[in-house]
């Protein structure tokens, strides 16, 4: 009874999805989903009765957890099929076209855009895990007061705030500094690497020092012992062992630096622009199935670092779970 | 294990580079912000001079952006009711974060990180496109610009954050428990409630902290998906600091906000603690 119920209730998640391509049916098809909903519930009770198991029963866990999964799936899912779809309204299937995809690919706005977060990505992913496994590093060793309140706050604090104050910092302090050596700063691809590096240190020296934690202390008394010298110890055991993890790291800064819109968009000034920063004028401006696939390859994007990340450290993404 | 000196300066050259920068680019602009909240706006926009370059110009230190917080009800309106918006877009994360995390927690192991592993994914694609999903989403059923949209998004956007805290304190449960409660006449509810529940509860308040505190600081979302009565914080600090261009306010709002997400730390530390036993 109950592998039936949830049978129903997956189908009647599809019909719910269904419903967004039914056009003028579409009350008609959200009514059959939601009967059928109803109906996976009923039979999800009487099934739950017969197996009296410890806790919650189980079904009520499987059928609320069906819902949650539908939730984060469907609405994806829509911005995917309507990147195919051979229509400029995001209403209604018409047919299939990659029509959007050919006219992303000439859009020369959205290459330089994509170079653009390539690049910073690349050198602030780079600078934030030297950075980041130094401190994960030292955190370990010793316990410090000043440095893990600097590294964790801007990891836990809102986004914009960080956004802002570096803004005031690079146009107040920055700007008019550089000036009177004869530098002309203006925010653009540098700033916005140095705020990208500054929120995702954090997160490298998380993952590393978690790794740190995880290893026996004998190990390193060992190497000692055996006249293994500082850098030595470092280089023949140290790195070995943490470098999972600043593997791990440096591919979790790259894909905040990829994604990052929030400090982006208060860093980079009138002239750069990054994928968020397009994506962000575009729903904001007129929003076009190009916005679908543009989504749809950077999630394809995503989706291919996530795969490269578990061949590369099978452990690290539990690590960060 | 007895430390030398050399070590110890061999450790601080470690944390140097790290402390360095972090003190450069997140301390240093921290405090210039606190001081600029102090100022006055300048004539274009920015900050005021700190010393008077010409007569009559507003110059130096002033509590008169802090004043104008408390005396126009408006802002704190927007600041209550954002604490709401948070309230509830933490609620309804709580409540369909839990049977995810307890179904995975009791999964066996080799599903279970399939099963979290589906959760984060969605999480990985980028944030505006999330957001964009459910203006497609919510259009046919002309729910766009409405304060139910920027609801459904904020708790789209932030429910890996209750999830995955709430899984890993439920992982840690011993099954034994239940049946301990079963045993001593407890029924399902009950085994739940008092026992699951109770034990649950520093995940509960660590999600909760880490969905309600970004929460307050998004302006995207009220952008998209709502309408001009969805502002939250996040919102009149864009305003103010890219819209009116009229930092020092700005700055006074983010110190707020600053204020108030210290204070909710400190509040879910607390609470993690006393209502806690083992995290």
């Amino acid at each position: 009874m109950r592998r039936f119920a949830l049978g129903v209730e997956i189908v009647a998640m599809l019909v719910v999805f269904a419903s967004f391509f039914a056009g003028e049916a579409r009350h008609a098809v959200i009514g059959i989903g939601v009967a059928l909903l109803g109906a996976a519930a009923l039979g999800g009770v009487s099934g739950a009765k017969s197996g009296g198991q410890r806790g919650v029963p189980g079904f009520w866990l499987w059928y609320a957890s069906i819902a949650v999964y539908a939730f984060l799936y469907i609405p994806l899912a829509i911005v995917v099929v309507f990147s195919f779809n051979d229509s400029k309204l995001n209403a209604e299937w018409v047919g299939f076209t990659l029509a959007w995809y050919e006219r992303l690919l000439a859009d020369e706005g959205m290459l330089i855009a994509a170079a653009n977060s390539l690049f910073i990505a690349f050198v602030a992913s780079a600078v934030a895990t030297s950075l980041g496994t130094l401190a994960g590093i030292a955190m370990h060793a010793r316990r410090l007061r000043l440095l893990p309140v600097l590294v964790f706050a801007p990891v836990a604090m809102p986004e914009i705030l960080l956004g802002v104050s570096l803004l005031i910092f690079f146009l107040n302090a920055v700007q008019p500094a550089l000036g009177m050596v004869g530098v002309d700063f203006q925010l653009g691809l540098a700033s916005v690497i140095i705020a990208h590096v500054s929120f995702s240190i954090g997160f490298v020296a998380i993952i590393v020092r978690a790794r740190l934690a995880g290893t026996d202390e004998a190990i390193f008394e060992a190497a000692r012992d055996l006249g293994a010298t500082p850098w030595q110890a470092f280089r023949l055991v140290t790195f070995p062992l943490i470098l999972p993890g600043i593997v791990a790291g440096a591919l979790m800064a790259f894909t905040l630096s990829l994604d990052d819109f929030v400090i982006t968009f208060f860093t980079a000034g009138v002239g750069t622009r990054t994928l968020p920063l397009e994506i962000y004028t575009m729903i904001k401006v007129a929003v076009t199935p190009e916005v679908n696939a543009v989504s749809t390859l950077l999630m394809l994007i995503t989706l291919a670092t996530i795969v490269i990340a578990s061949r590369i450290a099978p452990d690290a993404l539990r690590s960060q779970a | 294990m007895a430390r030398t000196n050399t070590e110890r300066a061999r450790q601080s050259l470690v944390a140097a580079p790290p402390l360095v920068f972090l003190v450069v680019f997140f301390l240093a602009p921290a405090i210039i912000m606190a001081l600029a909240s102090l100022r006055y706006p300048g004539e274009f926009g920015a900050l005021a001079p700190l010393v008077a370059t010409k007569p009559g110009e507003e110059a130096g230190l002033t509590a008169e952006n802090y004043r104008l917080f408390f005396s126009d009800s408006i802002y704190l309106e927007i600041f209550v009711k954002s604490f709401g918006i948070a309230a509830l877009t933490t609620l309804l994360c709580l409540a369909g974060a839990y049977p995810l995390a307890l179904l995975m927690a009791r999964s066996a192991k080799r599903r279970r990180d399939l099963m979290v592993l589906l959760c984060v994914l969605p999480f990985a694609s980028n944030f505006l496109v999330r957001v964009y999903a459910w203006m497609i989403m919510l259009g046919p059923f002309e729910l766009l610009f409405t304060p139910i949209a920027v609801i459904c998004a904020l708790v789209y956007v932030h429910l890996p954050f209750m999830v995955l805290p709430l899984y890993t304190n439920l992982e840690r449960h011993d099954p034994l428990l239940l049946d301990a409660a079963q045993d001593l006449g407890a029924n399902a509810w009950q085994c739940f409630w008092r026992v699951t529940f109770r034990l649950s509860l520093p995940g509960v308040f660590a999600g909760s902290a880490l969905v309600f505190i970004p929460v307050l600081g998004v302006f995207a979302i009220p952008e998209i998906l709502g309408g001009i009565g969805d502002w939250l914080v996040g919102n009149m600090i864009k305003e103010a600091f890219l819209g009116v261009r009229d930092w020092p306010f700005g700055s006074m709002l983010s110190i707020m906000l600053t204020l108030c997400v210290l204070a909710i730390a400190w509040v879910t530390a607390r609470l993690a603690r006393l209502g806690g036993g083992r995290a």
